[in-house]
């Protein structure tokens, strides 16, 4: 236990200078037809650090979580993952879609869905064993969803589901979580089960990236922030980096200055 | 008529029929098996695209097959030629929807259009050629089974076994390309890769059975199976097993019913006994059935109703 808080202390900017970078993305581009999706953007992601991708609607946050994962081509630029090739390192990345991205009515259990993450594992032909079961079973355990296990996952509420997928990555024992809006329409239950399941991640020294909308709680839940509109616009520490002034030029005039100070005091 | 049905149903009706029985009934576990992941993926219109470009290919296989002096009616050169067009008719299906701003099922009408046109301009043009006059390829068109031969009913069963040997081995890509493709990628599974693969694989259901089936129609088989035993089940694994085994009694029905009465095509046969038992898993099936769902609401109110009455008291 104190070996874990002594690790733990080791501080994320410390980390980021002795170069333990759990994703680095450099000179990131990304067009969607004519339309570029992102520009050149450059990030660094420290290993053990808990990150909000920040920025407005088309803003290439999501875009910039799947260039990372090489799930849709880039047009230019390099991703590193824990210093290597993202190749060599896919095993340790876990990827946690937007909710809405697929089909719930899928023929499918929520304990078929878990069992997913182990497909590096199952691989075509391995047959599903007992202690594949309760894994996926422990895994439900901590998003608190062991008891609908053999549901149809067409009969979830919005937060179950999200927490069914948070589930699946947690099957995978990635050592870098990429999260697309984690808490988007989800209730205020399924929030704090969420984030507590995230801060215990980080806690075992894994990495967590999320894009996230809810500006109000991204000083409470995260200790870094990277803005994004199409280019890079800033990354670093909630103290140094979450300002109005950076919250300005991200979010343009939109945002309003009243609603920035409030934003401030919740530092 | 009955007594011929149960005849053929119980493959006494002479040597050719029990051939058609057993290749249709094998034809329909291949198609609902691989039916079944396309229908989750929602590409089931893709195939029909795919079915219908097949008719150029067959044209110009016998065309060509003439010209180098054969009768033109080998069973693999059409086949061959059929797969062809059909690969064809799917790659430009993709490209116009990866390319270009239109969607895929506008892609899919002007490819199923263009193609099917093409091909009847050919079979007429073929209908009027001295060899062509008994080629027999509109048989193609819609099923036709008289003078099936053995070797071709040979060529299904080995086709339809591999199409089921190829599901089986391959069930966890297919399953997690279809539920979630952007997921699947980061997990190690070739999305294109696999997507390719289903393609390829409706395109051989596809072709195999269109001397049984015909082109107009060999959607159906790859189509009704699996809706209808989504009714039944909420697990992948055996929405693909019960397809397999609606599509085969599909088939086998099917074809002994056409066999019990004169001149009646296969294909629309075949597809109707489908139908049937979709109208049976739409109606009864227990939990997603109509009538289940009707019970449940009612039952929903009445309690609803109770509970009012009694908190009224």
């Amino acid at each position: 236990m104190e070996q874990r808080a002594l690790e733990h202390g080791y501080g994320v900017e410390e980390r980021l200078q002795s170069g333990e970078c759990a994703l680095e993305v450099s000179g990131l581009t990304v067009t969607y037809g004519e339309k570029p999706a992102l520009v050149g953007v450059a990030a660094q992601i420290p290993s053990g650090s808990m990150t909000a991708i920040i920025g407005p609607n088309g803003a290439g946050k999501s875009t910039l979580l799947k260039a990372a994962l090489g799930v849709v081509p880039k047009s230019s630029g390099t991703v590193r993952v824990f210093g290597e090739a993202l190749s060599r390192q896919m095993h340790r990345l876990a990827y946690v879609p937007q909710r809405a991205s697929v089909d719930w009515d899928f023929p499918t259990r929520v304990i078929d869905v878990v069992l997913m993450g182990m497909y590096r594992e199952l691989g075509l032909l391995r047959p599903v064993r007992r202690w594949h079961r309760e894994k996926a079973l422990a895994c439900l355990q901590r998003v608190d969803m062991a008891d609908f296990a053999s549901r149809q996952i067409g009969q979830l509420s919005g937060g179950q589901q999200q927490r069914v997928f948070l589930a699946r990555a947690l099957a995978q024992s990635a050592d870098l979580y990429l999260l697309d809006e984690p808490f988007a329409g989800v209730d205020a239950a399924t929030e704090r089960a969420i984030i507590d399941v995230l801060k215990s991640l980080q806690a075992e020294r894994r990495t967590v990236v999320c894009v996230h909308h809810d500006l109000t709680t991204v000083p409470d839940y995260f200790d870094r922030v990277l803005f994004i509109n199409v280019r890079k616009v800033a990354e670093g520490s909630i103290a140094t980096t979450f300002t109005a002034e950076n919250l300005q030029k991200t979010y343009g005039g939109r945002l309003a200055t009243t609603h920035i100070d409030q934003l401030r005091t919740a530092v | 008529m009955w007594n011929a049905f149960l005849e053929a149903l119980l493959l006494n009706a002479g040597y050719n029929a029990s051939l058609v029985a057993v290749g249709a009934a094998l034809l329909g576990a291949a198609a609902g098996s691989s039916g079944t992941f396309l229908f989750l993926r929602k590409r089931s219109l893709v195939s029909d695209a795919l079915a219908h470009s097949t008719l150029p290919g067959i044209c110009l296989a016998f065309m060509l097959m003439v010209a180098f002096g054969g009768s033109g009616r080998s069973l693999i050169g059409l086949l061959l030629g059929s797969a062809f067009s059909a690969g064809l008719g799917a790659l430009v299906v993709h490209w116009l929807s990866s390319r270009t701003r239109l969607p895929e099922d506008a892609a899919i009408g002007v490819v199923l259009s263009t193609f099917f046109g093409f091909g009847v301009v050919l079979l007429t043009i073929i209908q009027t050629m001295r060899s062509g006059y008994q080629a027999g390829l509109e048989g193609f068109l819609l099923g036709s089974t008289a003078g099936m031969l053995y070797e071709d009913a040979l060529l299904i069963a080995v086709g339809g076994a591999l199409a089921v040997l190829f599901i089986i081995l391959f069930r966890r890509p297919l399953t997690l390309a279809s539920f979630n493709p952007e997921f699947a990628a980061t997990i190690g599974v070739r999305v294109r890769t696999t997507d390719i693969a289903m393609m390829l694989l409706a395109m051989a259901v596809t072709v195999i059975g269109l001397k049984v089936v015909g082109l107009v129609l060999i959607v159906a088989l790859l189509v009704i199976p699996p809706v209808s035993a989504r009714f039944w089940t909420d697990r992948v694994e055996i929405v693909a097993l019960l397809a397999g085994a609606f599509g085969a009694l599909a088939g086998y029905l099917g074809a002994a019913l056409s066999a019990s009465a004169p001149s009646m095509p296969t294909g629309p046969i075949i597809v109707l006994v489908g139908t049937s038992i979709f109208i049976v898993s739409f109606l009864f099936a227990p939990r997603r059935g109509l009538l289940a769902g009707l019970l449940r609401r009612r039952q929903a109110v009445e309690a609803l109703k109770a509970e009012q009455f009694i908190s009224s008291r």
